[in-house]
């Protein structure tokens, strides 16, 4: 692209000139700058460069850590080898198991050191999908893309394969013969010299191991730091009660709720927990209209953000003074007033506080963490005035064991590393040189401990500079357990043998201090002495279920103690730069190599494989950049180049950058030969200004870099009734077909079209099902998990940032999005698209070999063996669900990722059309269920894989033949609609319309 | 052996007439049987040069086949939502170009146009070889090229019948049926002259080759009673085929739902542009060959009006084409049949659009002017840009169809890849080899139907023979 800046001046006129819903597209087309212009018409190749030859090829295939024979024919075979392996019978059943027939168990995985249950599935000892657990609190049965996700780095070919020494291989045996006796050295001093430096630890057994160290070792020094350390959230509590509590948020009971910078909706370890009761306020139908009412003030949009009725877009350091003027508003005692406010701001507080006025007891005001000590103080006190402790908020002590101050403590260590006093340094699973913030320089630390020992998943940036390394077991390859955000304890119950023998935290702690118990007998025997007096039946169970019953931690009444009355803190001049864990990757550096999350399209964006520096269309347009232009982010001297990004809804004279990129050292997917993807951002930042900075300065460097998107086109097109029906939920209580006024032509087909219904399957002697889906896009929140969950569960390859750039990501289920109104803060409507499952499929008619066909249930069924690849039906489908497998995209090769293919889904080649099945190997497991047992199939027995994800529930599968069925219900709803009516598609997939609350003061429209 | 047929220079035009000045049954057959039997040596300089040309572009194609059997199509630059592209859009536009050759030999024969004879060889052969390079389209551009039989209806173990309701696998059916009635078509109407070469030839091997080509033809009044009954038959069932064939094309984007697809008017519209590029493609042949073969009194201006005027009148069926396709836009009031319109002409790729009109319709204008159509320079040029403006037609139709449809979160852009290109610009190897075969081995002009020709322009129609004369006694 060449540089070229956009006419935004230009744009507003053009956004202006259009009607009052004018919906736009993404700014480089809406300016048609030449460098769009380019994009688009890039009919003629410019060179080589587009000479798609086998090696180029072959890099992105490397991706997934494998290489494929392309070399001669005899090589290709037109990659349709068949496998040699000879299959051997079980010669002894063991016991439950029976060959393709799943099983369960319950386990968990930590986010942020915090416990979420989860439930995975497998296939004759391999694990296959991860689900929540419903009996979890942190899950409720849902997920995110991080637990979808967490089961690709199980069986990631580039996992750490041995215990290293000095980057020479070595042994376990080894490592415990040299490791033992220096630890043994350390437990005769006392332990002065020994440091354990860890992520947040909730593990019951593992606090246990550490503290049982630290209390015959009294002088050693146990230091945690996490990614997604609460440091300012538990410092704010302090601020306020005395005390560091953690706010437990119940937004169930919340008709409004005020986010100060807050993405409640994917906060680590809660998320999930709190979309789903967040949209349980949220989702109205005809029985229950009451909306609740979200004001959101944040620099960058987020989930929570998206969902806003009233969003403010601002710089981080504004935050403070709005919160400042809410409590004013609100009449808190004791607080400062903050910087003046301009009006838009003030109308916003005045009308945030008469709402939250009127639903005092009823409302919550969180803080991100992201926002200093003050401001969570000040939210507490809000949340105290309103009335809302022990209604929508509820106080319990920090699960954490050692709550707060992970920064100082890590600077602490630092300063004992640099002093020479660490002797002996454990670094248990965490990758500090990647997350500490670079202004500790914990790199040049590191090296200066007398002997390093690294406990990690990965060959990483942290283990490269450890005297030992040692490959951690992945967490369903090992015992644990671990607590819940509001403590609630949970196993941690493997589900496979270390695939290369890697050991769990505990088993090196243990074998540190000579012991050679395994990690088994660990966590049994710790939860064996916390009483019971039937152990066996608790433990059965626990593993059962996997939650500890009555472990929550007890709720406390705190009253605010503290001083308020701290003065503003100064609003630096200049841009501010925002720090943001990366919306696919998360903070937490072991999914640097997840490449499901690398190719996830990020929300709002749709980028892929990168990371940029966001700023605001009216800063770009004051500082000349375009999308996709380099420029040098300076903050005091330390200096990235980054691609900038224009994104609408990004607050002005605010650079956002996405932490998690940048990686040297995460393996073939994150830094493929040793080169990063995307930058770097942690190099910016510093321990004095973790989450936002004022004063970046930004240089354009002259040069482009390649963004690629998922989806180019974000305006609506006046196709509004196609694409994402919306209003308020004002005009839905005046009127509750308001949707559906105006013409209606009824499409009339040319032929009699197939009866489903239970009569006429009676009659033709079929099952009598008619499976149908419907999707509530009131609360989608474009997390995404379903978006990953589909791809654990249907074997869907990942294809490189080359190829989803030409067009070719092969997700069968995406969240389209689209923009419409103010170009500063715009709204956003998200549509999650999948195939339709038309009743009338255009794609069938015009297949010359049959290969996707109906079925008498109503299935669209994709045949891949009949397939012969004509793309025919692609061009066909006015949803443009289907995805073709261009090249070999599939892995077929390395025999990790063989083992985390799902078995019911065929693995597609070459040359094969495919798209979404409404999870066909879910419902057929179910019909063989309930044929076998002679029952009918209950509603809620068939869950698609997006739908078990589905953190607010948005997605209902069923039978539309069952009148009692969810789906039933909410095709019946007065806010259903289909996407192309027109076409007379007759879509099993039903919309329900996206409603906004507005408060009619701030003028109605969100 | 005679000496070199090749004209001097000093040519005298002909543009009343379809046959020079002082021509015999004699000089007939030696100017076009001696082209064939001249030593290789003795050809004009031109056809071995073009011919190694030729090859070289067969065997990058070829090379280009490999790589995409062995990679797969994602070697080139299509992608969803442009699932087609260069593939189809020169499946399309070769297969348009194949028409000319039997509308002139079935449809003229059947109208009795006596101006068909001299160029109606060339134009089957024209035919033949561009159904050739089309047909292969369809095959390679499957993503799994080595199934591509299911689409042929046979009772294999599968149990599986093709899809009869796909146009795909009416595609199957009808250019399967073209190519072969065409070869066959083609073929009977070689036997006679393939007999006349067998009686000129001096070398056994040469005398041999053809004499097994000619099928035995001795010239006998009962030879010729079957050569006529079956070019009449054959003729009568090419002529409905030339008008199906791109019917059912077009059947491929009318049948399915996509704006800009989805068009009543492609039938007629797609056949009298298949005419159109077609005769287009006849006269870029025909110019170099007249003139490197000195063929001026065979193939005359009167040739060139003719095709002229057909090519006028396809291409206003063809205008008419794109007008409708606007009015049914604005007159159905649908957004997405309206947005198609807006996007061809001022969306991205509306630079090819106007392209489309420029050469399509604009400049074939000047075929009104009957100047224009004798000027052998601008003819050849109109000729070349109505191939450049029917290409931009298909590419208009495929891709700007395809790339901004219903959902604008699926809309995307279609760039060829290097392989697109290689593959397309060496189809053209592929085509121009068998050309330069067909030119070197064959009569490129019909003797005995010219031989016919001067008969009855002799006026003498006692005097000589009813039927064609039997060759090789002049």
């Amino acid at each position: 692209m060449t540089h070229e800046t956009i006419d935004l001046a230009a744009v507003r006129e053009r956004l202006k000139a259009g009607s009052a819903r004018e919906f736009w597209r993404s700014l480089d087309e809406l300016a048609g700058t030449r460098a769009f212009q380019q994009l688009v018409d890039r009919e003629f190749p410019q060179g080589a460069s587009e000479m798609r030859d086998p090696v180029t090829r072959r890099t992105f295939l490397k991706l997934m850590g494998a290489s494929l024979a392309l070399g001669g024919l005899s090589g290709c075979q037109f990659a349709l080898k068949q496998p040699q392996e000879k299959i051997v019978p079980y010669v002894r059943q063991p016991e439950l198991v029976i060959p393709g027939k799943p099983l369960h168990f319950a386990t968990a995985m930590t986010v942020g050191g915090f416990g979420v249950g989860l439930v995975a599935e497998s296939h004759e000892g391999r694990p296959t999908k991860l689900e929540g657990n419903p009996d979890h609190p942190a899950s409720l049965g849902s997920s995110d893309t991080l637990a979808q996700a967490a089961i690709l780095n199980l069986y990631d070919p580039d996992r750490s394969t041995g215990v290293t020494a000095g980057g020479n291989a070595s042994s376990w045996a080894d490592f415990v013969a040299a490791a033992a006796p220096l630890f043994a050295a350390q437990a005769a001093r006392q332990g002065a010299g020994l440091r354990i430096l860890s992520g947040t630890v909730t593990s019951p057994t593992l606090v246990a191991q550490i503290q049982a160290i630290l209390a015959a070792q009294p002088q050693a020094r146990w230091v945690q730091y996490d990614p997604n350390h609460r440091d300012q959230t538990l410092a704010g509590a302090q601020l306020a009660f005395g005390t560091p509590l953690t706010a437990l948020y119940r937004y169930n009971y919340a008709d409004v709720v005020v986010a100060l910078d807050a993405d409640i909706l994917s906060e680590p370890g809660v998320g999930v927990r709190h979309a789903r009761e967040f949209a349980e306020k949220r989702r109205v139908s005809k029985a229950n209209k009451q909306s609740n009412r979200v004001y959101v003030a944040e620099p960058t949009p987020s989930t929570t953000g998206f969902m806003a009725d009233h969003r403010l877009a601002v710089r981080s350091a504004l935050v403070e003074p709005l919160a400042r003027a809410l409590a004013l508003e609100l009449g808190v005692a004791g607080v400062a007033a903050g910087a003046a406010l301009d009006a838009p701001h003030q109308a916003w507080v005045r009308a945030a506080a008469a709402d939250l006025r009127a639903a005092a007891g009823r409302s919550i005001v969180a803080v991100g963490e992201s926002q200093p000590a003050i401001v969570h103080a000040i939210g507490h006190a809000i949340n105290a005035a309103l009335g809302n402790h022990g209604k929508t908020i509820s106080f319990i002590d920090p699960v954490e064991p050692a709550p707060g101050g992970q920064l100082a403590a890590l600077q602490q260590l630092i300063a004992d590393l640099k002093g020479g006093a660490v002797e002996l340094l454990v670094i248990l699973e965490s990758n500090p040189v990647v997350s500490a913030p670079a202004d500790l320089d914990i790199a040049a630390a590191l090296p200066m401990a007398g002997t390093s020992i690294h406990l990690g998943l990965y060959p990483d940036e942290t283990a490269a500079l450890a005297s030992w390394h040692v490959n951690a077991a992945h967490f369903l390859e090992g015992w644990s357990d671990a607590r819940a955000f509001d403590g609630t304890a949970g196993i941690v119950q493997p589900l496979i043998a270390p695939l290369y023998d890697g050991k769990s935290a505990h088993e090196l702690l243990e074998a540190l201090q000579g012991g050679s118990r395994t990690g088994y007998e660990l966590v049994s025997a710790y939860w064996q002495a916390q009483g019971g007096a039937n152990f066996q039946a608790f433990w059965q169970q626990v593993l059962n279920r996997g939650v500890i019953a009555n472990t929550s931690a007890a709720t406390r009444r705190p009253a605010i103690t503290g001083d308020l009355g701290a003065p503003p803190a100064a609003v630096g001049d200049g841009l501010e730069i925002v720090f943001r864990p990366d919306p696919g990757l998360s903070a937490d550096p072991v999914y640097g190599n997840n490449a499901w999350l690398h190719e996830l399209p990020r929300p709002f964006t749709k980028l892929v494989w990168d990371n940029v520096a966001m700023v605001s269309p009216r800063t770009a347009e004051r500082l000349g950049l375009a999308s996709g232009d380099v420029v040098q982010l300076d903050l005091g001297g330390r200096t990235v180049d980054a691609p900038a990004f224009i994104q609408p809804g990004q607050a002005d004279d605010a650079v956002t950058v996405h932490l998690g990129y940048g990686r040297t050292r995460a393996g073939r997917v994150g830094s493929p030969d040793g080169a990063a993807v995307g930058f770097d951002a942690n190099q910016l930042r510093s321990s004095g200004a973790m989450w936002f900075a004022a004063g970046v300065d930004i240089t354009p460097l002259g040069r482009t870099h390649q963004l690629v998107s998922t989806q180019g086109h974000f305006a609506m097109e006046g196709r509004d009734k196609d694409l994402v029906q919306h209003g308020t939920v004002a005009e839905f209580i005046a009127d509750e077909e308001f949707l559906h006024h105006g013409a209606h032509h009824e499409v009339l087909p040319l032929f009699p079209l197939h009866d489903y219904s239970l009569e006429a399957q009676r009659a033709a002697r079929t099952s009598g099902h008619a499976w149908g889906m419907s999707i509530d896009l009131n609360v989608c929140t474009g997390c995404n998990a379903c978006v990953v969950a589909c791809q654990a569960e249907n074997n869907i390859p990942v294809v490189g940032k080359e190829q989803v750039a030409l067009g070719r990501e092969m997700h069968w289920i995406r969240i389209d999005q689209y923009f419409s109104g103010d170009l500063d803060n715009p709204a956003v409507y998200n549509m999650v698209m999948l195939c339709q499952q038309c009743e009338n499929a255009p794609c069938e008619i015009v297949c010359p070999v049959a290969a996707t066909v109906h079925d008498s249930e109503g299935l669209n069924n994709m045949v891949y063996n009949r397939c012969v690849g004509t793309k025919y039906c692609s061009n066909n489908c006015p949803y443009k669900v289907r995805r073709f497998n261009f090249l070999q995209y599939v892995d077929e090769t390395t025999p990790s990722l063989k083992l985390q293919r799902n078995p019911d889904v065929t693995v597609r080649a070459r040359g094969v059309m495919e798209k979404c099945t409404f999870c066909v190997q879910r419902i057929n497991e179910a019909r063989i269920d309930s044929q076998r047992l002679g029952q009918p199939i209950v509603d809620g027995s068939i869950v698609t894989a997006c739908q078990q994800a589905c953190p607010t529930q948005a997605i209902v599968f069923g039978d539309l033949n069952d009148p009692s069925a969810r789906v039933s219900a909410l095709k019946q709803e007065p806010l259903k609609y289909t996407s192309l009516d027109v076409l007379n598609t007759r879509p099993r997939v039903s919309y329900l319309a996206k409603l906004s609350n507005p408060n009619a003061e701030l003028g109605g429209e969100a | 052996m005679q000496s070199s047929p090749i004209d001097k220079p000093a040519v005298v035009e002909t543009t009343d007439a379809f046959l020079g000045p002082k021509q015999t049954l004699a000089s007939v057959t030696a100017k076009i049987g001696d082209i064939v039997l001249t030593p290789l040596r003795k050809t004009p300089f031109g056809w071995p040069i073009g011919f190694v040309v030729a090859a070289i572009g067969l065997l990058v194609y070829l090379y280009s086949l490999v790589v995409l059997f062995t990679v797969g199509v994602g070697i080139w630059g299509i992608n969803i939502p442009v699932a087609w592209g260069f593939d189809i859009i020169n499946f399309v536009w070769w297969i348009g170009i194949g028409h000319a050759g039997t509308l002139i030999s079935a449809i003229l024969l059947l109208f009795r146009q006596d101006w068909r004879t001299s160029i109606n060889r060339a134009a089957e052969a024209m035919t033949i070889f561009a159904v050739a390079c089309a047909g292969i389209y369809p095959l390679i551009h499957t993503g799994r090229p080595w199934l591509d039989y299911w689409l042929l209806p046979y009772p294999g173990t599968l149990g599986m019948w093709p899809q009869f309701r796909s146009p795909l696998e009416w595609d199957v059916f009808a250019v399967s049926t073209y190519a072969t009635v065409s070869v066959l078509f083609w073929f009977v109407g070689l036997v006679p002259d393939l007999a006349s070469l067998r009686d000129r030839a001096t070398n056994i091997w040469v005398k041999r080759f053809y004499g097994l080509l000619s099928l035995g033809w001795r010239g006998g009044a009962r030879d010729w009673n079957r050569y006529e009954m079956a070019s009449l038959i054959l003729a009568g069932l090419s002529t409905p085929l030339v008008l199906s064939v791109h019917s059912i094309i077009s059947f491929d984007f009318a049948v399915s739902q996509l704006p800009g697809w989805h068009v009543t008017v492609f039938p007629p519209y797609f056949v009298a542009g298949a005419v159109y590029c077609g005769f287009a493609m006849v006269i870029n042949l025909l110019v170099p060959i007249r003139r490197w073969y000195g063929l001026h009194s065979l193939i005359t201006m009167k040739h060139f009006d003719l095709m002229g005027q057909v090519m006028l009148a396809s291409g206003l069926v063809v205008a008419y084409g794109y007008v409708s396709e606007m009015f049914y836009a604005w007159y159905s009031a649908n957004i997405y049949e309206y947005f198609m319109i807006v996007n061809r002409t001022a969306g991205p790729y509306a630079w090819s659009y106007w392209a489309l009109i420029i050469f399509n319709i604009v400049i074939p204008q000047l075929l009104w002017f009957k100047r224009f159509r004798t000027n052998i320079p601008i003819l050849f040029l109109i000729s070349i840009c109505i191939n450049i403006g029917m290409w931009f037609e298909r590419w208009v139709i495929v891709v700007l169809s395809l790339h901004r449809d219903f959902l604008p979160s699926s809309w995307g852009s279609y760039t060829p890849s290097v392989w697109d290109w290689t593959t397309y610009i060496s189809s053209f190897g592929l085509f121009f080899f068998l050309f330069f075969l067909f030119v070197r081995l064959l009569p490129m002009i019909s003797m005995f139907e010219v031989r016919d020709l001067v008969h009855k322009m002799s006026g003498k129609h006692g005097a000589a023979p009813t039927g064609p004369s039997h060759g090789g006694e002049a």
